[in-house]
């Protein structure tokens, strides 16, 4: 594995990081869906998030990260209450992946050369506590994304297959990537996806330069650049940790729930999961910047993110989505 | 002319051996033959090993697995190497049909390291090409179609050690990086791994001459390398103002030990971009909209087409692994198993056993369509009923006796008065359709958008369920009902116009049918913002209206 890019050297795309920030703040947000260019640092955004995290501890040899043995399903057999630490774990879902390495399934090792019957984890075991992400998520087969919709949404993969009746947890922040010209992503998954990004590529030449220049200094002397950028890093490092500590007692009053809806209703979002992602959202990124209530501030830098993918389309209006929902933000909240 | 293409084609084989993680590989478009030939042969001796792939190549076959059958018959675990397992080259020929979910799984092997280099044996006509996700990771793409097989002379790999240990201590004057990456914006390339390819490629071309810095030469010959496939417009004549000033700072840092360079540097945008532009291939004007988006919505096909099989065609099984994802045609394994099992059985010593080897496992083909499904959407507006909604029932009747011989779904969009109303969502049912048809009322105003707009939403929902859509428009173009309603012909003919551009854009193929008395430029100038072919048809009668949708469809 080569070492990923420092988060903070990432020029630019403030709403992607932002919007990544915000769910490691608040993994229950429901994940973020980038879409974008090729070549605008999607998948190195996801990798440097994960290397920023601090390591999680886990019971030693679980095979879905439990931080503690009562939390380790029976079938692992863990008899230790040893705990270690790992990197927070991300986990690539590649396309045309079979459903027997996303769930896990029978261990065909085992079975062939010892007669067992016994379960071989997949890929959403060893993302629980972390990461799931999907590169070109528009491309992934239908019946593997509506398998992730139901563990993503129930935080519990189950597995009643081959005699096997397994089930463990498997709680992690969904993020995929794709590129709308190769094709969209069905309406359903969209909306599960708790925040979304468009990102382009930069148009100004500075910027460009300057994502050249630093992705050149890391190609040629990562371990110079890492330790150059490794004081920006924790300082994000910090402000996400603290940021979680105090998640629960950011104060949010009648005013801004009342907000949140109007914003949603005037956008005309189905179902009530703008509002609580709005809310949630809003809240994390009050923790973020350190403030004790969330207020329209927040909402206002938030409700791109929250909002933009739940919007009906609407094949008159040539404004991306993104401008849409500013212009009612500017409207409802004034 | 052709002898440089060659040359150049060489040069950038020398590079990626200096540097192949960095330069991540090439993409080589020619057709087999001699030329290519010569080219694979000109590649041996590359610093990694070559490990050739194929499309269809598994997953176990390429990161390795259990080896079920050989477990099986040794009692223990045997593992397969996968072919990325160790450092090296990969090399997939056939890159025109590489599924979208291998150039995943590569570009993720680039991406993560695994694999080193990757060599695109792109065997494409005209439309066809590797997948973008993979070769816009690679630094080169070289066409070999128009060198002739005399120029390609055989030349091997020289000895590049020394060049690639020169590597790591190439510097670089900062104000190259800037060169590139404006030149790159100049040339309408969006992507940032352009100019950062382009740079490793400039440093490795340094090392390769054996100096210690990148000088202009060495940024020319990069960018001529890895700009030209990637164009997507040709530079605006005036460079803007704010590019070209930096001449001053630049000449001074920079002490050129050589004479070549030492003036060399106050011009080379200009330069940089008349070499690059040279090598542009000449229709670039014509081609520079495949790199639209719009345009490229239509690769959506490639998702869609795969997947959405409701019925496959069985084709004969042929031999194959289990991956997981294949099924096993067990009638044909145990048919391709049975003459040898006499034999086996005395090898095995085992007289009441069946056994079979691995080589005689069938797998099951289907062969992949999906179904076509034709939106009618009839204009049912006052003015069309007085003139041909007969004819235009009429010709749909005969077009579903058609479609039912060809298995395609049909659907019923009628717009008329204020709204466009689906009659009959996709189906195959005739009676069903023939019914809705002859109940079709006539008379109102003609919301043409509405139409349209109704009639894409259809088609990009059938998409989902795996269909492919066409949308077929009858009408007479008198579009008057804008799309909110309000009857007023300039904002109906712009909404109407703007979303015959969605459906473009969205790739949906389709046919405009003129059913008014006197044909309309309108109409036609619509039927090109669809992209879709116009029919005009004075006096038709039904049975000429199918012809013309049959004839349109055919092509």
């Amino acid at each position: 594995m080569t070492t990923p890019f420092p988060f903070s050297a990432i020029v630019g795309q403030d709403q992607m990081k932002l919007a990544m920030i915000l769910t490691a703040i608040d993994p229950g947000l429901g994940g973020v869906l980038v879409f974008g260019d090729r070549g605008t640092g999607k998948s190195t955004a996801v990798r440097a998030l994960a290397a920023l995290l601090p390591p999680i501890t886990a019971i030693k040899g679980c095979p879905v990260n439990a931080a503690t043995r009562a939390d380790c399903p029976d079938w692992a057999g863990i008899e230790t209450d040893e705990v270690v630490e790992r990197p927070t774990p991300v986990v690539d879902l590649p396309l045309g992946v079979t459903e027997d390495r996303v769930t896990g399934a029978l261990d065909i090792e085992r079975a062939l050369t010892q007669g067992e019957k016994a379960f071989e984890p997949g890929l959403l075991a060893r993302a629980n506590r972390g990461y799931l992400y999907i590169d070109e998520v528009n491309l992934l087969e239908d019946h593997i994304v509506d398998l992730l919709l139901d563990v993503a949404q129930s935080g519990e993969n189950v597995v009643e297959r081959e005699g096997l009746s397994i089930r463990h947890p498997a709680r992690f922040v969904l993020v995929g990537s794709g590129n709308p010209e190769e094709g969209e992503l069905r309406p359903q998954l969209l909306d599960r996806f708790g925040l979304s990004v468009e990102v382009r590529s930069p148009t100004d030449i500075e910027e460009r330069i300057e994502v050249i220049r630093r992705r050149d200094a890391f190609d040629r002397d990562a371990d110079g650049f890492l330790s150059k950028w490794q004081a920006e890093d924790a300082k994000v490092r910090h402000r996400i940790l603290r940021a979680r500590a105090d998640l629960a007692e950011t104060e949010t009053d009648d005013d801004a729930l009342r907000d949140c809806a109007q914003l949603c209703v005037a956008l005309g979002s189905d179902g009530l999961r703008g509002e609580l992602t709005l809310l949630r959202a809003g809240r994390a990124l009050a923790a973020y910047r350190g403030d004790d209530a969330l207020d329209r501030d927040h909402l206002r830098a938030v409700a791109p993110l929250a909002l933009s993918h739940r919007l009906r389309r609407d094949p008159l209006d040539d404004a991306g989505s993104a401008t849409r929902v500013a212009r009612t933000v500017d409207e409802v909240l004034g | 002319m052709t002898a440089d293409r060659w040359q150049q084609a060489l040069l950038a084989r020398d590079l990626l051996a200096i540097d192949p993680e960095g330069l991540r590989g090439l993409t080589l478009r020619a057709r087999m033959g001699p030329v290519r030939q010569a080219y694979q042969d000109a590649l041996r001796g590359f610093p990694l090993p070559l490990r050739r792939l194929h499309p269809d190549i598994g997953d176990d076959q390429l990161f390795g697995g259990v080896n079920v059958s050989d477990t099986l018959a040794q009692g223990r675990v045997v593992r397969d190497r996968g072919l990325l397992q160790d450092p090296c080259a990969a090399v997939l020929t056939m890159a025109e049909r590489c599924p979208p979910d291998l150039a995943a799984k590569l570009a993720q092997g680039l991406d993560s390291g695994t694999v080193s280099a990757l060599i695109l044996l792109d065997e494409g006509t005209e439309d066809e090409a590797a997948p973008p996700a993979l070769t816009e990771r690679l630094a080169f793409h070289i066409d070999l179609d128009r060198i002739g097989r005399l120029e390609a002379r055989p030349a091997p790999l020289p000895d590049l050690g020394a060049a690639r240990a020169r590597l790591p201590q190439v510097t670089i004057d900062p104000e190259a990086i800037s060169t590139l990456t404006a030149l790159a914006a100049r040339f309408g390339i969006d992507s940032l791994r352009a100019p950062l390819l382009a740079l490793r490629a400039a440093r490795a071309h340094a090392a390769l001459l054996g100096q210690d810095s990148v000088t202009s030469d060495d940024l020319r010959i990069a960018a001529e390398l890895v700009f030209p496939a990637r164009a997507t417009r040709m530079p605006d004549p005036e460079p803007e103002a704010d590019e070209t000033p930096p001449d001053p700072p630049e000449a001074q840092p920079k002490e050129q030990d050589s004479d070549q360079g030492s003036g060399g540097d106050e011009i080379p945008d200009e330069m940089l971009i008349e070499a690059v532009q040279a090598l542009l291939p000449p229709n670039l004007i014509d081609t520079a909209g495949d790199a639209t988006p719009s345009k490229g919505a239509r690769g959506s096909g490639a998702g869609a087409r795969r997947k959405g099989n409701r019925r496959g065609r069985p084709l004969p099984p042929r031999p194959g692994r289990l991956d997981g994802r294949r099924r096993i045609d067990l009638v044909a394994t145990l048919r391709a198993a049975a003459p040898w099992q006499p034999l086996r059985r005395q090898q095995a010593q085992d007289e009441r056993r069946l056994i079979i080897h691995p080589s005689d496992i069938r797998v099951k083909r289907y062969e992949d369509r999906s179904d076509r499904l034709l939106i009618f959407t009839v204009d049912a507006s006052g003015s069309a009923a007085l003139a041909r909604l007969a004819e235009a029932k009429g010709a749909v009747e005969i077009l579903l006796a058609e479609a039912y011989a060809r298995r395609d779904h049909v659907a019923l969009i009628a717009f008329r008065g204020e709204e466009a109303e689906l009659l009959l969502p996709p189906t195959r049912s005739l009676v069903q359709t023939k019914r809705r048809l002859a109940a079709l009322p006539g008379g109102g105003g003609t919301p043409l958008a509405a139409g349209l707009r109704a009639a894409g939403d259809l088609a990009q929902q059938a998409r989902h369920h795996g269909l492919s859509p066409t949308a077929v428009l009858l009408t007479d173009g008198r579009a008057n009902i804008a799309l909110d309603g309000e009857a007023n012909r300039d904002t109906a003919r712009q909404d109407a116009e703007q979303l015959a551009r969605l459906l473009r854009a969205e790739g949906i193929p389709g046919l405009v049918l003129d059913v008014s008395t006197r044909p309309q430029a309108p109409l036609a100038d619509l039927a090109a913002q669809m992209g879709a072919p116009y029919v005009a048809l004075p006096r038709a009668d039904a049975q000429r209206l199918s012809r013309a949708v049959t004839g349109a469809l055919e092509v």
